[in-house]
């Protein structure tokens, strides 16, 4: 059987470029042997776009870093399987002859553009290097070549690019430097592993626009790890959907986003909040977490999670054909597919207490600046300028109690910098931050500590936010017992079980370290803490962005229930133009340190009225592929502004569509277009 | 919200509180070998009249110079006297002098560390100025100079301005390590998490950053023991430290140990890997009770 796909591979053109045969690698680790691939076969045609899609753990980057031979050694190794390139099977290939393959038949693009460029050597040198080692090309011939790929990748200026170093360009610039490092020997394959995942939305935009182009044109194979469907949707020709180390569905993606028959990639569909659809009330969600991959269960590896378990789930699924190349690994694929068995698990309805918005303000953020000293290299190299960062710039906006504002904008803009401002971790430059009618930029140290109660942040990273040297209940008791909330250490204890229960945690993770726990149940942790001290307000920076998608839905379902409930109000941060729909009543856009818009949720999706938000919502990826062919090509063009240079008169001019000359010399006044609905634009 | 909980996996909580000692044993193995070489040392230093077979100052020139043999295990030095039982006893003035010094100067190297961190500004300036001039001496000449200056105090038998002249080198250089531990800490989100709850500087200090600079902390510690006994050995060798008939390592090396190395090489032979040993062993120790201190590193 081998030998024989083996042959027809060495056929001609219409065999495959890349095979890869029931791969299995190994991690040893002093805690056991994790199987983090195991039996995964897909193929890669000629100039297609394959996706793998999986939650963080599923396998999925290490499945393409065991193509390229690169798997940490000696913990990892290929334990069984082929991976054959044009019939060239990669795993029997010497060091040498490996080696070889690398950067000039397959290149790969990592997923951070800051750390995958070596910060000591200009651009150019980095662009020539593969040139010179694997095309033997002698300098001159290099440096035409590297001229000829910057513009490929749409980088203007080369000449002066070349010597630059990777500190001088932006995220989006060193990903395109990246794809032309990929590039520059003609390669058959790149593979892509969340090559836009640190990028904003409009740069994302930009560079999986130049991927796909650049893979029609010059007929490369793209492989796209990523964990976000609405790039696969776009993007990919066929997907292949990873779970716990094995592909529980593979297929065009048509097949699949039309017709899915595997309950897992339903959920991953149904948990992103979508910008195309009706809003609903609560995002339906995968509830519980992967299997631990050391000891998976012998049946279905998604049973235990799955809605429509039955009892043959025990047993182990073959991987069958259900349509033409449309593969599942579920024994109720039929059903499935014929869309018998389409609701999951009906998420809980909502807790019966409507949210009280009311018009009473409670927090009232006026004419807020935050101004940042830094120092830049002088003309000289011991000569230091001072230049200022304008972080924030003249933000207003107000939040009525029991509501929830969305705050959305790119990274730099600002937005995290406002929260901090009125969490009072930063003392701004300059305006009022008043909070239930306290000014609270100069409120004294007594009035403050009142205040800190009231006002509680959740934030992005809930590896970073926890004290890895306490235990969950000394975190979340820690306040209780320091604002003396609670009496006595039975009743301190009490209470922390109380809360870890409000938040979905056990009592018994009450002695457990941070570390101990999953991403999604430590931001459960952090909501705990946050809620101990019984605040009325709570800033949430970014706290979904960095948990898995299937776990996002818990959390905002979770932040939801407790505003029912508790009557809380949130200051909701995010890039996610889709989770901030999602949760928020009114969405402020911010852009280099000031408000775009701001306006109702409805009438901003509706109807945007700032040609900013309108490229947002344009460049945001939407999980159905029929959807987004119909689509305009969108992407903003150009970078970001840096922050030290703003665009004189409106800050967006210089990416606007329809800036014209007064938006070049005069700063918008922010005006109210109607009730609610507040834009800063010359034009809206 | 009880149904989200209900489907996360139940695991049974970890049995906690297992002999300590084997515990430690059982993850860092190394460790637990350099924790006896440590614990022997210690016996041997508080106890030695029970452990050495002669005393230390007892001169027999029937013996000198005389090779190791049954009676005396490390032979015997220019005066008669028994090395073995000079090792022995000398391990009390290293375990001392080592302990003391790396202590006294760790502590206040610590704090100087995290204040310099936590209040940033002019408080962080004039720390690092400080600390700088301290840096600028080489350990050896700084204290040397201290010794001269200060003079022999003794305090229950111990030279305390022997102590204070080790301890002032290792300042600057644990406030170094453990300032660029803390700022690394200090600009973590539980820090501005604690921040925002209104806790004061006092309880940010010591529950929140203290315990995630004990890692650097503890290195920094038990490799200046380990210095510090180096010191020490180098300060007596050079006449400056223990002065004779005391019995220290460095001082057993110096004098006519040197003048005899070819007759009695025992008697350089044994000091030093008495050294080594001590040496090894502290930073061995400090490595592995680094990670065994660590919730992150538990299985």
């Amino acid at each position: 059987m081998q030998a024989e796909t083996a042959a027809t591979s060495r056929a001609g053109p219409a065999a495959p470029l890349l095979e890869i045969e029931n791969l299995h690698v190994h991690f040893v680790t002093s805690r056991g042997v994790v199987r983090a691939v195991e039996g995964i076969s897909y193929t890669v045609n000629r100039g297609e776009v394959v996706a793998i899609v999986g939650e963080s753990g599923c396998g999925k980057s290490v499945s393409a870093l065991s193509i390229m031979r690169l798997l940490s050694k000696p913990a990892g190794r290929v334990a069984r399987g082929r991976i054959l390139l044009e019939g060239r099977n990669l795993l029997e290939l010497s060091d040498d002859d490996m080696r070889a393959v690398r950067g000039r038949d397959i290149s790969m693009i990592f997923q951070e553009p800051m750390t995958s460029l070596n910060p000591v050597l200009p651009i150019g040198l980095q662009i020539m290097e593969p040139l010179l080692i694997h095309l033997q090309m002698d300098d001159a011939r290099a440096r035409t070549r590297a001229l000829e790929l910057l513009q490929q990748v749409g980088i203007t200026d080369g000449e002066r690019r070349l010597a630059q170093y990777p500190h001088q360009l932006s995220g989006g610039m060193r990903q395109r430097v990246m794809i032309a490092i990929g590039l520059a020997c003609n390669p058959k394959l790149i593979i892509a592993d969340e090559p836009t995942t640190a990028l904003d939305v409009t740069i994302q935009a930009q560079i999986l626009e130049l991927m796909k182009d650049l893979s029609q044109r010059l007929g490369i194979a793209l492989v796209i790890i990523t964990h976000n469907l609405g790039i696969v949707a776009r993007y990919a020709d066929r997907v292949n959907v990873m779970y716990a180390a094995k592909i529980i569905e593979q297929g065009t993606a048509d097949e699949i986003f039309g017709k899915p028959a595997h309950p897992y990639t339903i959920g991953l569909m149904r948990s992103v909040p979508r910008l195309d659809l009706p809003r609903t009330k609560r995002l339906e969600t995968i509830e519980g977490l992967p299997p631990d991959l050391r000891d998976p269960p012998a049946g279905c590896r998604f049973a235990p999670r799955c809605p429509f378990r039955i009892e043959r789930c025990a047993e182990p699924v073959p991987f069958l054909e259900i349509g033409p190349g449309h593969r599942t690994a579920c024994h109720r694929a039929d059903e499935v597919a014929a869309g018998k068995l389409v609701a999951l698990a009906a998420p809980p309805a909502p807790v019966a207490a409507a949210k009280t918005a009311t018009a009473k303000s409670i927090l009232e953020v006026e004419g807020l600046k935050k101004y940042f000293e830094v120092q830049i290299a002088g003309q000289s190299a011991f000569v230091r300028e001072r230049a200022t960062v304008k972080a924030v710039d003249d933000v207003s906006f107000t939040i009525a109690a029991g509501e929830t504002l969305g705050l959305v904008g790119e990274s730099g803009c600002g937005k995290t910098t406002v929260g901090r401002a009125i969490l009072k971790l930063d003392d701004p430059t300059a305006g009022a931050i008043r909070f239930a009618g306290i000014e609270i930029t100069h409120a004294s140290p007594a009035v403050m500590r009142e205040l800190r109660r009231k006002i509680q942040v959740i934030f992005q990273d809930p590896y970073s936010s926890l004290n890895p040297r306490m235990t969950v209940g000394e975190i979340v008791g820690e306040p209780l017992g320091v604002y003396k909330l609670a009496r006595g250490a039975a009743a301190q204890r009490e209470r922390v079980v109380q809360l870890l229960e409000q938040v979905g945690l056990f009592p018994y993770m009450a002695e457990r370290y941070p570390h101990e726990l999953s991403g999604g149940q430590r931001q459960r942790v952090g909501i705990a803490r946050a809620l101990a001290l019984e605040p009325s307000f709570i800033v949430c920076d970014e706290p979904v962005s960095a948990l898995d998608v299937s776990i996002q839905g818990q959390i905002i379902n979770l932040l939801e229930d407790l505003q029912a409930r508790l009557g809380l109000t949130y200051l909701f941060i995010a890039h996610d133009l889709a989770v901030v729909r999602h949760i928020s009543d009114r969405v402020a856009v911010m852009y280099l340190g000031r408000i775009m818009e701001i306006t109702d949720r409805d009438e901003l999706y509706a109807n945007p009225a700032h040609p900013y938000s309108r490229a947002l919502l344009d460049a945001a990826p939407v999980p159905d592929p029929r959807v987004e062919r119909g689509r305009m090509p969108r992407a903003l063009k150009g970078e970001l502004p840096s922050p030290l240079t703003p665009p004189t008169g409106c800050v967006f001019h210089t990416r606007c569509p329809i800036a014209g000359d007064i938006c070049r010399q005069q700063v918008p006044e922010v005006r109210e277009l109607k009730a609610g609905h507040i834009v800063a634009c010359h034009k809206a | 919200m009880a149904d989200v909980a209900s489907a996360l996996p139940v695991s049974v909580p970890l049995a906690r509180r297992r002999g300590a000692l084997l515990e430690f044993s059982r993850q860092q193995p190394l460790g637990a070998v350099s924790f006896v070489v440590i614990f022997v040392m210690m016996f041997a230093g508080l106890l030695p009249q029970f452990v050495a077979p002669y005393d230390p100052l007892d001169i027999d020139f029937a013996q000198i110079l005389g090779a190791p043999s049954w009676e005396h295990w490390f032979g015997t030095d220019a005066f008669g006297r028994d090395i073995f039982s000079r090792i022995i006893w000398g391990s009390r003035t290293a375990l001392v002098i080592g302990f003391a010094s790396s202590f006294i100067g760790s502590a206040i190297g610590a704090v100087l560390g995290i204040a310099s961190a936590y209040f940033g500004g002019r408080i962080d300036t004039w720390i690092q100025r400080f600390v700088d001039v301290l840096l600028a001496f080489p350990i050896i000449v700084l204290a040397l100079v201290v010794v001269a200056a200060l003079r022999k105090t003794v305090v229950y038998g111990v030279d305390v301005n022997l102590i204070i002249a080790i301890a002032i080198p290792i300042v600057p250089r644990v406030a170094r390590v453990v300032r660029a531990a803390a700022l690394t800490v200090n600009v973590m989100p539980y820090i501005d998490a604690a921040r925002a709850a209104g806790y004061s500087d006092q309880r940010i200090i010591f529950r929140h950053m203290a315990p995630n600079v004990v890692a650097p902390f503890l290195i920094m510690f038990t490799a200046f023991i380990a210095q510090a006994i180096l010191l020490e050995a180098s300060l007596s060798f050079l006449g400056l430290g223990v002065t004779e008939p005391t019995a220290a390592w460095g001082l057993m090396l110096s004098g006519n140990a040197a003048d005899f190395y070819r007759e009695a090489p025992w008697m350089v032979i044994f000091p030093g890997v008495a050294i080594s040993l001590a040496v090894f062993a502290f930073n061995l120790y400090g490595d592995s009770l680094r990670d065994y201190l660590d919730p992150r590193f538990k299985v």
